[in-house]
């Protein structure tokens, strides 16, 4: 499928934006635990945030599959920020018709196990529970969380994070990742709202993972334009070491592991909005699966490649990998999606198999 | 970036694909009892048959007995035989790459002699490529041809020809002997003949795989004679035609589907509710081919575009030699048995046949090193 227009000149000036903006001394300085407000300041201000909230709600009606497109790019750069998390945010506050912020925000629960509950309390309600390990908590200016309320699940929006009980954590590419503990919490009437059709707990996750696919593809690339372009300046034996067939086999290997991935990304991404749930699912478990493994190759021969020197703090390959080798574990695991894709394959049964790779729906 | 990214671009199939996929399965199940573990046997009867449905030749043009339909359509009838192990042997060269080739660089004559016959599922084609000293170097072919009269005499010898036994032409890769070319380039003065394999001269012997069955051949040529009119192509430029037969090769979405019938009996031992354990394995695999899948049909987007992806088809043919390797080894974990070739259990039998088929995968065609070098090539380290 051509490219529209419009998502090739998106593409491109986000690409421009980051490159420039989301230098190596910016990513550093926010791995400090200082919010980077600069450079979400130029981001927001292209409204790629929110764009794809209904202009209602303040966004641009714009495409998921070009806003997965654009966290793509945001990962190929490292960018610092809750960008990803920032959209969905939206996208659940919005379908309850919840007050959003400009500001960065969080979502929740990102992980499977976690239950936050809302109980009625007088005009307002009150919240309990854990979300664990919310990415950038103790920098947002908003926390959108989904819980269990006396009529299914709700949508919750907390100025800052609302009262919790904040225990800061990071991965180990020192990106904020916080756990509130909610006990009680009382909440105004407005801060709590039906989640729109389409928007539920699982449906959060599964974007979540998608999220991390496409930004994990980026790293990919990044990570594998790095090597190749090492390989081809480092000079041992008199040659550059991009001349010797043991590096080309390897760096054929990773060019292959990122071309999957980004393939696989690209499955969960044409599929949004496009297919049934159920197919929306199985797309979306086959990306965090692929991808997932490919980081793990891909992650092992660009350190090999580049030798000691990308394993420094100085050069710029860790950035990718140590982002590649936590985000591979956020909103569930390559194995963890897997094992989902596995358990359908087989529900679905052997003599299926073919008919549910070939669907289009 | 600096570094070229190989390409594949989402494709979406488009409807006249999926009434071809209706149909093909429709076919397959009227023709049940042919369809075998990896692949049926040579059968022309077969081949005519799906001749006569149109299905050889299928993006061809009209006048060459093609059927004008696209690339799209193509991959779903040949995803979908491969799949069911279809026996598609007798016509399968020649309409991937023989006929091509003829089409791109054959006369008239040649053109209308050759296409129409392949694509009504009456010609066999086989690879004249491979010798006993020229495997992935194939420009180190020691076969000659000498110009003579109205003609050529070839001399040399093939290896690993699948199918030449019972194949009627094949394209012979080989060099014109008796001097004029560059002796410093190594593609100097290749050449490409369209071999009438009942020729005189030419002797046919077996080789036996290391399953016990006869598909490799060895073919000795003596003082075989060509007619003028059988030289493919130009004289010298059997290199760039040689390159282009072998993208035609590898383009195809042939590389991941050999073992997907023993992919869907592992799904079938696991049952509808395995434990965590098998279910990753599995998914693991399945994510793989999914993926795989897709890149194949961003390819196929590609051949419809008039591109020539040879980059990236060598990136899915060594992913998809890998993961076709990986399926016996995750099977023999997952659901530990003794091979035995002629157990009546199919998943026995397949676990045999296929841990014994998997070595070939990343070596026909181009070997897993090869591919990687033309990857590598890809990526400007070359």
């Amino acid at each position: 499928m051509a490219m529209r227009d419009e998502t090739r000149m998106l593409l491109e000036s986000m690409t421009r934006l980051f490159e420039d903006k989301s230098t190596k001394q910016v990513i550093d300085r926010a791995e400090t635990g200082e919010f980077a407000a600069d450079l979400w300041q130029v981001v927001a201000e292209t409204g790629v945030p929110l764009a794809a909230l209904p202009e209602s709600a303040g966004g641009a009606d714009a495409e998921w599959s070009d806003l997965y497109a654009v966290l793509r790019v945001a990962g190929r750069y490292s960018v610092p920020l809750p960008l990803a998390e920032t959209m969905l945010a939206g996208w659940v506050a919005a379908s309850a018709g919840l007050e959003l912020s400009d500001g960065p925000m969080t979502v929740g629960p990102v992980r499977g196990a976690d239950r936050l509950t809302v109980v009625r309390d007088g005009n307002g309600w009150r919240l309990s529970g854990k979300a664990s390990r919310l990415p950038y908590a103790s920098h947002v200016d908003r926390t959108v969380l989904i819980a269990d309320g006396p009529d299914g699940e709700m949508a919750v929006a907390l100025e800052g994070t609302g009262g919790a009980e904040l225990t800061a954590g990071k991965n180990i590419a020192n990106e904020a990742r916080d756990t509130l503990a909610f006990s009680g919490v009382r909440l105004s009437a407005d801060a709590v709202g039906a989640l729109g059709s389409g928007v539920s707990r699982g449906a959060l996750y599964r974007r979540g993972a998608l999220a991390r696919a496409a930004m994990m593809s980026g790293a990919l690339e990044r990570a594998m334009d790095l090597a190749v372009s090492y390989a081809q300046e480092r000079v041992q034996f008199g040659r550059p070491i991009s001349k010797f067939q043991a590096v080309q086999q390897n760096l054929a290997v990773l060019a292959g592991q990122t071309a999957a991935a980004v393939a696989a990304a690209n499955l969960g991404i044409e599929a949004l909005g496009r297919v049934d749930a159920e197919r929306e699912t199985f797309l979306i478990a086959v990306a965090k699966t692929r991808v997932g493994e490919a980081a793990t190759l891909a992650c092992e021969i660009a350190h090999q490649v580049h030798g000691a020197i990308g394993f420094t703090k100085e050069y710029a390959l860790q950035l990718s990998t140590r982002r590649l080798w936590s985000w591979r574990e956020e909103f569930g695991s390559d194995p963890e999606w897997a094992a989902r894709v596995g358990s359908y394959a087989c529900a679905n049964g052997a003599d299926g198999l073919w008919e549910m790779l070939t669907a289009v729906t | 970036m600096a570094t070229p990214m190989f390409r594949f671009d989402p494709v979406e199939l488009p409807p006249e694909a999926l009434v071809m996929r209706a149909e093909v399965r429709e076919f397959i199940k009227d023709n049940a009892e042919l369809m075998k573990f990896p692949r049926g046997d040579f059968n022309r009867e077969f081949s005519r048959k799906m001749g006569k449905r149109g299905w050889i030749g299928l993006t061809w043009p009209k006048q060459y007995g093609g059927h004008e339909r696209s690339a799209f359509e193509r991959f779903v009838l040949i995803e979908e035989m491969l799949a069911a192990g279809a026996p598609l042997s007798a016509h399968y060269t020649g309409d991937r790459q023989s006929g091509p080739n003829i089409l791109r660089f054959g006369t008239e004559e040649q053109k209308m002699f050759f296409c129409p016959k392949i694509a009504a599922g009456e010609l066999t084609f086989c690879i004249g490529m491979s010798e006993p000293n020229s495997g992935s170097d194939v420009a180190g072919t020691r076969t000659r041809a000498v110009k003579v009269d109205g003609g050529y005499k070839i001399n040399g010898s093939k290896l690993w020809t699948s199918n030449a036994h019972r194949a009627d032409y094949a394209i012979l890769f080989c060099k014109m002997g008796g001097g004029g070319y560059d002796e410093t380039d190594r593609h100097a003065g290749a050449t490409q003949f369209l071999l009438d394999l009942k020729l005189p001269g030419i002797e046919i012997r077996p080789v036996i795989n290391l399953l016990g069955e006869h598909h490799f051949n060895e073919i000795f040529l003596t003082d075989v004679f060509v007619r003028d009119d059988r030289l493919l192509g130009r004289e010298g430029n059997g290199w760039n035609q040689l390159t282009s037969e072998l993208a035609f090769e590898r383009s195809a979405p042939d590389r991941f589907l050999v073992l997907f019938q023993m992919l869907r009996e592992m799904v079938r031992m696991a049952g509808p509710s395995p434990d965590k354990a098998t279910a990753a394995a599995l998914g693991k695999l399945i994510a793989q081919l999914a993926t795989l899948r897709s890149m194949s049909l961003s390819i196929a987007g590609m051949l419809q575009d008039g591109l020539s992806p040879n980059n990236e088809s060598a990136v899915v043919k060594d992913l998809g030699t890998r993961y076709e390797q990986d399926i016996p080894v995750v099977a023999r974990q997952l659901f530990p048995t003794e091979p035995e070739l002629e157990a009546v259990e199919t998943y026995v039998s397949m676990i045999a046949s296929s841990t014994m088929n998997a070595p070939r995968f990343s070596i026909q065609g181009g070997t897993r090193e090869i591919l990687r070098g033309i990857i590598a090539r890809g990526l400007g380290l070359r």
